[in-house]
């Protein structure tokens, strides 16, 4: 499994560091051609409004729309998953729309507001230690998507068939459950070779 | 629900946020909204750039909260500010208005010549320059959760940055290569905690992340630094002292990004108009020099 990282911004070492751990091959993309030959996408924190520059800059959009629409399993973490949502609360910026989800931007406040939760997930038996750092949340979700864990601020961990979002950020701690659990929707990306 | 504020995780975790992009320092909150559109990751909020600084002369202090917070309404991405060294008070006030980063800098005049402020008292996360690993890991032990190079600020002159950069990763090097015995000695050289040492002979780098600041003034100082190993990069006075601040910027932020792509580079180097004139580190007295007003 070939797992590419998008490297426009932002924290992209601990995602690489975390897929290595979960038995992945990862590694940074930043060209069209490198997001054609990978199996998986990982969009992931930093600034939404730097990546989306980037993307319309450097001309990205169109390649990860197209692998988008071919299955392929995109998660984003944080500012990713602004990226990927259909409608962002307040701000007119860019976004792929891969998930049908209103995002609120900074819906816990400023970064003193940041925190670590322990959080309650669909389909983990214990806690997942969550790290929250300037965090968007979501809300209206989409009648197709999953919510997979929620906070009283709104929805924090989501699915819409290939794609997958949280607010919080995993690759900064030690817990490898929800790279694993992007891994697992690649997995079947490849073995079935059609849109999930 | 158990909930922690202000954890060393949250702090270091907003520095990680920001690898591979640049932030910038600007005046008024037109400056800040171009360099949010421009692509910055964050701004620094300042009353005066360094440059300006450096020519009108007497005592520099922390901007007044009333430009910071209106900054800080005017942009939806992180707001750094700076306070004197040492001025603990300056950065209550900072943290008590939701500042997202304090920069704890030289470029201020030094409000305490011995001592940084005990950054561990706060919930904000502060970033301070350094020079050499023991500076770094000095503000590390004081609480610090992102380093960036010293440079020489408000030169437009790259050399001071490279000189940081290249001595923090040279010394990085050679404790990856001691032996742990010999750590001891040199943790009381550097001036700096053992367990912190020992920590940068693990992981090959320093436990936070580390950013090119001071002199950086084009895509190509940008594409220089993250090739020397920066995290990311600062730019002072290079963008609103040059003739065209919006194209430089969006320059500076592609560079910082593509800075391995030299073909990429030159198309991007390209027309960008004047850049601020810059200041020859020779024809600086040591009274001149910012880097050299703390350790």
């Amino acid at each position: 499994m070939k797992i590419g990282v998008l490297a426009l911004q932002g924290a992209v070492s601990e995602h690489i560091d975390m897929l290595k751990r979960a038995g992945a091959e990862a590694f940074p993309v930043r060209k069209k051609e490198e997001i054609e030959k990978i199996d998986g996408l990982i969009v992931p924190g930093g600034e939404s409004t730097t990546m989306g520059r980037l993307i319309k800059a450097f001309e990205l959009e169109e390649t990860i729309r197209k692998r988008f629409s071919e299955g392929m399993p995109i998660y984003g973490t944080c500012a990713g998953m602004i990226l990927l949502s259909s409608e962002i609360e307040g701000f007119d910026q860019f976004k792929f729309g891969f998930i049908h989800l209103t995002i609120v931007r900074n819906a816990f406040g400023r970064q003193v507001d940041s925190k670590e939760i322990d959080l309650t997930v669909k389909g983990f038996d214990t806690p997942f230690h969550a790290i929250f750092i300037r965090a968007p949340v979501g809300k209206n979700p989409g009648a197709n998507v999953k919510v997979l864990s929620e906070v009283p601020e709104g929805i924090v961990f989501a699915r819409e068939n290939n794609v997958l979002v949280s607010a919080f950020h995993p690759e900064l701690g030690t817990d490898l459950r929800v790279h694993q659990y992007f891994l697992d929707m690649v997995r079947k990306f490849l073995t079935n070779k059609e849109v999930l | 629900m158990e909930e922690k504020y202000g954890t060393v995780k949250v702090k270091r975790g907003l520095a990680e946020m920001l690898k591979g992009g640049v932030i910038m320092d600007v005046t008024t909150v037109e400056q800040a909204k171009i360099a949010e559109a421009a692509g910055a990751v964050a701004v620094m909020a300042l009353e005066r750039i360094p440059a300006d600084i450096r020519k009108e002369g007497g005592v520099a202090r922390m901007a007044d909260p009333k430009l910071v917070k209106d900054i800080m309404n005017a942009v939806s991405i992180p707001v750094m500010a700076k306070v004197r060294i040492g001025h603990f008070a300056e950065a209550q006030i900072l943290e008590a208005i939701g500042i997202d980063f304090i920069d704890e800098s030289e470029v201020l005049t030094p409000a305490d010549e011995v001592h940084h402020i005990n950054k561990w008292n706060f919930k904000v996360p502060f970033v301070c320059g350094a020079r050499n690993l023991g500076e770094a890991l000095r503000r590390i032990a004081e609480g610090a959760a992102m380093i960036r190079t010293k440079g020489e600020p408000g030169t437009g002159n790259i050399v001071e940055a490279v000189r940081h950069m290249r001595i923090v990763m040279d010394e990085i090097r050679k404790v990856q290569n001691m032996a742990e015995e010999e750590l001891y000695v040199e943790a009381k050289e550097l001036r700096v905690p053992f367990d912190l040492l020992k920590e940068v002979k693990e992981l090959g780098r320093l436990p936070v992340v580390n950013f090119a600041a001071g002199g950086i003034a084009t895509p190509a100082d940008a594409s220089l630094m993250m090739q020397l190993g920066a995290d990311g990069i600062f730019v002072g006075s290079g963008i609103f002292k040059s003739s065209n601040p919006k194209k430089r910027a969006e320059a500076i932020v592609a560079a910082t990004t593509y800075y391995d792509d030299p073909k990429i580079l030159a198309k991007i180097s390209e027309d960008l108009g004047e850049e601020m004139p810059g200041i020859d580190i020779r024809d600086l007295t040591d009274k001149d020099k910012m880097q050299l007003r703390s350790e």
